[in-house]
């Protein structure tokens, strides 16, 4: 998978950069352009050339974010955000994987299972958002299914291709030195696939974090970052709005970096599967 | 005996004609309301009306013509500007962190904020999109340009090749196969953008705005038939426009190999 190869080598760049330098220099080197952006909002926003209430300062958005937060509404909205995230994605990593092995492991369910899966890959899970309002009603059962639904088909074409990618040579030596179908499947094809298993879950995840906010906003869930940042819109207060959206980049970094780092480096690195 | 081959095509063929007529028994059974599970004929007549008296070709084509503004829009800042990152260590140095900052933000999040800043309309979609499709540009260019086999540069450097023949011959070369992924990509978030976008912040036509609207009146038909449209427009650019486009480029220079399937 192509997707795979660029990761892995953007990561190692990004790491070989880091290297040889002093943590101090780092850090200023990575707040540099933070500060000069930074500057550049506030001056454009001090010199009004828009309107104050639609171009806030930065000292009015981090008033905002402490406001929510001193309140409690902020990570209410979180966590019920993360919650849905969570829900919608830990099923879609089952069925998903679960799917992609049957997938790759018989020819008959690969056959069956193939056309009806390529059929409803294309189509931007978003667009199914409505159609999902309409059968399952609002709220949050339709949204953690709509979720789990458009990150589902990362996770199968990715474990699909991961467990026929497990080399043929270790399969047949596996069988040659005695292992029975269960061992085989344990020992051999679960972490050859992992690398690809863990991407195509990355995939996923990424994909329902970028639709979650609009789902939520169609669903008309009562709490949720979407649905904060859209029903601020309605009192023009871009102040939320930026605070909502920050978090919401925080949220998806701290997934990649917390989440999936951690777990590609206590499983398939580990193995000696991929380098870090 | 049958070749593997026509088996699963057979078997392909089979499934898919019995999940629909799974659909259809439900459909027809009456279990649930006719406006929620419209039966099949229903769906394909509704989309040959849509399509005959012009309106899904409209649609189509506002929603084609707003997602190439904003994807065009980011190829072209997004792919020089990840090139250049790879060559010159303080651009990708200034670049990188932003990037990594705004990269794990949605763009779908942004379109509350962008409706406030420049009304609804074309301008909003548009700008969703290039957002949406930009880093994934700038990434893969990026690692593409870096990914490039020192040794390729040496040779190329040691026979004499200045720095104009460097970057056409050898570095765009070598950095093509992830400048496709990244376009590949780029048009796959682009094209989820388009469509949310469209929902939210567009008021008259577009393809994202008619399965919205059709919500409101309850016409599940014509929304499947536009789900129909939207996924074959889908298919249609990821198969033939990019599978050709690697085909004919580093297929061609055999940068990477055919998947086996």
């Amino acid at each position: 998978m192509t997707d795979a190869v660029s990761t892995v080598h953007v990561r190692r760049g990004a790491a070989a950069a880091a290297q040889g330098e002093s943590r101090l220099r780092v850090i200023a080197r990575t707040a540099f352009p933070f500060l000069v952006v930074g500057a550049m909002w506030e001056i454009t926003a001090h010199a009004g050339i828009f309107p104050a209430r639609l171009f806030p300062t930065l000292e009015e958005i981090a008033a905002a974010f402490w406001r929510l937060t001193v309140a409690g509404i902020l990570p209410r909205h979180i966590a019920e955000t993360v919650l849905r995230l969570l829900a919608g994605f830990a099923l879609a990593a089952v069925v998903g994987v679960i799917i992609g092995i049957a997938m790759g492991r018989s020819r008959r369910a690969e056959d069956v299972l193939l056309p009806l899966v390529s059929i409803g890959a294309p189509i931007p899970g978003i667009a199914y958002a409505p159609l999902f309002m309409l059968w399952f009603g609002l709220g949050n059962f339709s949204a953690v299914l709509l979720v789990g639904f458009v990150s589902t088909f990362p996770v199968i074409f990715n474990t699909w291709t991961g467990v026929k990618a497990v080399k043929e040579i270790w399969v047949r030596s596996a069988l040659v030195m005695g292992a029975d179908q269960r061992r085989l499947f344990w020992h051999v094809i679960l972490p050859g696939a992992l690398p690809y298993i863990l991407t195509g879950a990355r995939l996923g995840l990424a994909q329902a974090w970028r639709i979650l906010v609009v789902v939520e906003l169609l669903a008309a869930v009562p709490w949720g970052l979407g649905w904060l940042i859209f029903g601020a819109r309605e009192f023009l207060n871009t102040d939320v709005m930026l605070a909502g959206v920050a978090v919401i980049g925080m949220i998806g970094l701290a997934l990649e970096k917390l989440v999936f780092e951690r777990l590609e480096h206590y499983t398939v690195v580990r193995w000696g599967m991929m380098q870090s | 005996m049958t070749s593997p081959r026509t088996q699963s095509i057979v078997r392909g063929a089979l499934a898919i004609v019995v999940v629909a007529a799974c659909y259809e028994a439900t459909a027809r059974s009456g279990l649930f309301p006719r406006a929620l599970l419209p039966t099949l004929p229903k769906v394909a007549e509704t989309l040959v009306a849509l399509i005959a008296d012009g309106t899904m070709l409209r649609h189509a084509a506002t929603t084609l013509y707003r997602m190439m503004c904003g994807f065009m829009l980011a190829v072209a800042i997004g792919l020089p500007l990840g090139i250049m990152m790879g060559r010159f260590r303080p651009l990708e140095k200034f670049v990188m962190p932003l990037a990594s900052a705004l990269m794990p933000i949605p763009s779908l999040a942004w379109v509350p904020v962008f409706i406030l800043w420049f009304g609804l309309g074309n301008t909003v979609s548009i700008l969703i999109v290039f957002y949406a499709a930009l880093f994934p540009m700038i990434l893969n260019s990026w690692s593409g340009v870096r990914a490039v086999n020192q040794l390729w540069l040496r040779a190329a450097g040691a026979m004499g090749a200045d720095e104009h023949a460097m970057f056409w011959k050898v570095i765009l070369p070598g950095a093509s196969p992830f400048i496709i992924t990244g376009l590949r990509q780029a048009f796959l978030r682009a094209w989820i953008a388009v469509v949310g976008a469209e929902m939210l912040a567009s008021s008259d036509w577009g393809l994202g705005w008619v399965i919205y609207d059709a919500k409101e009146f309850l016409n599940a038909d014509v929304m499947l038939a536009s789900l129909v449209v939207i996924g074959a427009i889908g298919f249609v650019f990821e198969r033939l426009v990019f599978g050709s486009l690697e085909r004919v480029t580093v297929l061609r220079w055999g940068m990477v190999r055919e998947a086996k399937s």
